[in-house]
């Protein structure tokens, strides 16, 4: 029991930076029907500059915010730099361009930080709390409640904002939102900086666990585009079970059966579920109209 | 004797019950058109007979055989071709190439054998392109024998695809709206184009928001409302039926 | 149509000279070496843009085939004695089984949901590399024994060179020959529109398998032919980054051309040597590159030039 408990905060510690990962795909698909396959480098600069200000002397409040609103930069130039003059390209276009800007986000991060491995200190010491004979980390406490603080905050705005509603109107009918004067470009624009807030808040809140490194990215932003897909792409709300039935299996997978094939339990259920259930776990059926 | 026959045809969309209980034949060597206002359910239920969609109820019967069931390409394949309302024209391909893809099912395309360019693929694809180049004389593409497709005017297109229906030899051709966005000379031209195919042993099912187009042509209209059979007749029979005076053709009935 | 074959024919002999005359260039065998890699990822990526540029359908996952291309036809002749082209032919097979079972599931998705399933399939296989060590002596890689046929050794970069010339030449050929044939006809139709190639008899799951099989089977015949040649192979073969290299090829040198997944190659492979100097800047670098000739040249080098050259000769 003890043991199940372990793997289940450590699932759902690991799922939840997914969930944020997956959200960010969710939120820019809904904007525009493009993956954004620099996801996961939107972690790993949340991580890595976080990392880089405590280097400076920053204190913790002064840093997170300070991290998150680089990473958002990023991602509003990655935007207007690369996405907006592509806006009507084909899908492989612009799969091929955010691939692009992924390596290269990854490449200036080797350029500016060097390769190595970082650690950071958690938040709130590194007591480990006992919980039914399993140990759960403060910082766990720190990423669940971060991820829980995201997400009832997003859904604040998408449910009662003036400027969230308008982005779900544009998800649901493009078209139709554009005649009632939604600016799609601002959509688009808010749309990377909110995916660029998310990545950056799993980046950091996850950073003091696992240590982060130029290359942490790539894993997790594909596990973070599984998550999403799980969800039913375009389905934020999906996206974060999806995440942390994603975490969880793989805690589970490594815990009881072999730690080697962590990494392919979420391709694998990914494969099962697009063989078997195409449209996710939570999307909606389509009929194509022709 | 029918050559397609739908019988009690039912088909929704989630709640939106967009056909329904829908029986008719269609009678081989004339022009037959289905009208109906918008959302009555025609396009889909093109879809329904090619094979896009599956009903949820009924069952279609070409050539005295159960087709309800098949996929697109084996629809094709039993005989039945068609045309797009939105241009599904081939743009990465030229103009004949399209109208010898339509060819495909009286092309040898083995996968060796074209691999290697055997001598009898390039003898059979001689022999297709020479007939895809008639195909394009016969729908007035002569212009556009060298031209690619992407390059091509929203009218060429329309009867492209005509001819790239024309290709697949089919007994059956479906056509979605051939004059929409058309001008007048131009919809003239594909009504002309029409008979042609018609004369030609091609049985035609037309759907068609152009109503002078439609009255010319046809030799029997099916109006549909609602996913329902309102009616069905000759032209003169439609344009007298009070039913569809008051559902649809009030204005233009009048107007003539 | 003649004009066509003849224009085919032209550019075959020219790259037939290119091959032929080239050698003639190389100050060192380092060069050689280059051209053969050169040469592989062309044969990769020509396979890979008849699935994606001709058939439109997306693949992240063929360096997986190339990986396992190169691991089975290795473990095969170096540790069961099976003879090295037996190896080659038998891994070839066994990928194209592999890509024959998953082809049908994975085809029916469509744009980002078959990004997904292909690259899951690819990280999955890249995995299994790394985790049996015991069969493929895990992330350290493996060495490999030297190819012989009937006793004889193809021995040095030198040879291997006229090898992999030759058959990136025939690779060019039969892929031109498919293009322009109706099975290729049948490919561009599906990608055109979909039901559309239905509707005309084409059995669009069909073709749709078929294209994903070849461009599985010549990714593991140049990766076989790759552990042969450099003697030593690890999982990185099969990795993401690889497999979004090889993409990257294909859509630099252009979507829809065999001679721009050859050029593509040959960029994409020369690049990271001269950016050695440079080592730090290279994965920068390539995204830039990539993002860059996305956005600006959005069909590629050699269509784009193509087009161009066309346009001011007429």
């Amino acid at each position: 029991m003890a043991d199940f408990l372990q793997f289940l905060f450590s699932g759902i510690t690991v799922g939840a930076t997914y969930a944020l990962v997956g959200l960010g795909f969710a939120i820019i698909y809904n904007a525009s029907h493009v993956i954004n396959f620099a996801q996961g480098e939107f972690v790993m600069l949340g991580g890595m500059s976080a990392v880089f200000l405590m280097h400076l002397g920053l204190p913790l409040p002064a840093v997170i915010p300070l991290a998150v609103v680089a990473t958002m930069a990023v991602g509003v130039a990655l935007e207007k730099l690369a996405i907006e003059p592509a806006r009507n390209a084909s899908v492989v276009t612009l799969i091929i361009i955010t691939i692009g800007a992924s390596i290269f986000l990854r490449g200036s991060a080797e350029v500016i930080w060097g390769r190595s491995f970082h650690s950071m200190a958690p938040f709130t010491g590194s007591e480990p709390i006992d919980i039914g004979g399993a140990a759960l980390l403060p910082q766990s406490l720190w990423v669940l409640g971060g991820t829980i603080v995201a997400v009832v905050a997003l859904k604040w705005f998408f449910g009662r904002t003036r400027t969230g509603k308008a982005m779900q109107a544009s998800a649901f009918n493009p078209y139709a939102a554009r005649l009632v004067g939604i600016d799609q470009r601002f959509i688009l624009m808010l749309s990377f900086a909110l995916s660029g807030l998310f990545g950056a808040v799993a980046g950091i809140l996850i950073a003091p666990i696992s240590l982060t490194y130029s290359g942490v990215g790539v894993m997790l932003g594909l596990k973070g585009f599984c998550a999403a897909i799980l969800g039913g792409m375009g389905n934020p709300f999906g996206a974060i079970m999806g995440g942390l039935l994603l975490g969880i299996s793989e805690a589970m997978t490594a815990g009881y059966i072999s730690s080697a094939y962590k990494d392919a339990v979420a391709f694998l259920i990914i494969l099962l579920v697009l063989f078997f259930l195409p449209s996710g776990l939570f999307g909606k059926r389509r009929t194509e109209r022709v | 004797m029918t050559l397609l026959q739908v019988d009690d045809m039912s088909k929704a969309f989630g709640a939106n019950q967009v056909i329904e209980g829908l029986s008719f034949g269609v009678s081989p060597g004339a022009i037959h058109s289905i009208i109906g206002p918008n959302g009555a359910g025609k396009t889909t239920l093109f879809n329904l007979i090619t094979g896009i969609y599956r009903a949820d109820r009924g069952r279609v019967l070409f050539d005295g055989r159960d087709v309800t069931a098949l996929q697109p390409h084996e629809l094709a394949k039993c005989g039945i071709s068609r045309t797009f309302q939105n241009l599904q024209v081939f743009l990465n391909m030229s103009a004949l190439e399209n109208v010898m893809a339509g060819m495909h099912l009286h092309s040898d395309h083995r996968f060796w054998p074209s691999l290697f360019h055997l001598p009898m693929i390039t003898r059979r694809d001689r022999e297709l392109a020479e007939e895809a180049r008639r195909l394009m004389a016969f729908v007035n593409l002569e212009d556009y024998l060298d031209a690619h497709a992407s390059a091509m005017p929203y009218g060429a297109l329309k009867r492209l695809e005509i001819a790239r229906a024309l290709a697949t030899k089919s007994k059956l051709m479906l056509l979605d709206e051939p004059a929409a966005g058309l001008n007048p000379s131009e919809t003239r031209a594909i009504d002309g184009l029409i008979q042609k195919i018609a004369e030609s042993g091609v049985t035609v099912i037309l759907v068609e928001h152009d109503m002078r187009l439609v009255m010319g042509v046809s030799d029997h209209i099916l109006v549909l409302e609602g996913g329902r059979k309102l009616a069905e007749g000759t032209a003169g029979e439609i344009r007298h039926n009070p039913d569809v005076v008051a559902a649809y053709l009030g204005e233009s009935a009048r107007k003539q | 149509m003649s004009f066509w074959n003849s224009s085919r024919s032209g550019g075959l002999v020219a790259l037939a000279l290119v091959i032929a005359l080239l050698p003639l260039t190389f100050p060192n065998t380092y060069f050689f070496n280059v051209a053969i890699l050169i040469g592989l990822n062309a044969i990769v990526c020509i396979g890979l843009n008849l699935l994606i540029g001709y058939a439109g359908q997306i693949s992240l996952g063929h360096a997986g085939f190339f990986g396992l291309g190169a691991y089975v036809a290795a473990i095969l002749s170096s540790n069961h004695g099976v003879p090295p082209l037996a190896a080659l032919l038998l891994a070839a097979l066994l990928v194209g089984v592999l890509a024959f079972a998953v082809a049908r599931p994975i085809m029916r998705l469509k744009g980002h949901y078959l990004a997904m399933g292909t690259l899951g399939l690819g990280i999955i296989i890249a995995i299994v590399l790394n985790q049996e060590v015991g069969l493929t002596g895990g992330p350290d890689g493996m060495p490999v024994d030297s190819f012989s046929l009937l006793g004889w050794q193809p021995y040095g970069d030198r040879i291997w060179y006229w090898i992999v010339g030759v058959l990136l030449l025939a690779t060019v050929w039969l892929a031109l020959n498919l293009i322009d044939s109706p099975v290729g006809r049948a490919l561009r139709a599906l990608h055109g529109s979909e039901v559309a190639a239905a509707a005309a008899g084409i059995n669009v799951v069909r073709f749709k398998v078929l294209v994903f099989v070849t461009s599985a089977i010549l990714a593991s015949l140049a990766g076989s032919i790759f552990a042969f040649y450099t003697g030593f192979i690890t999982p990185g073969e099969a990795n993401f980054f690889h497999s979004l290299e090889l993409v990257a090829m294909v859509v630099l040198g252009g979507l829809a051309s065999i001679y721009g997944a050859l050029i593509g190659a040959a960029i994409l492979t020369i690049l990271p040597q001269l950016l050695t100097v440079f080592h730090d800047y290279e994965m920068m670098m390539l995204g830039l590159i990539m993002m860059l000739v996305m956005i600006f040249m959005r069909k590629g080098l050699v269509p784009t030039l193509a087009n161009l050259l066309w346009r001011r000769g007429s």
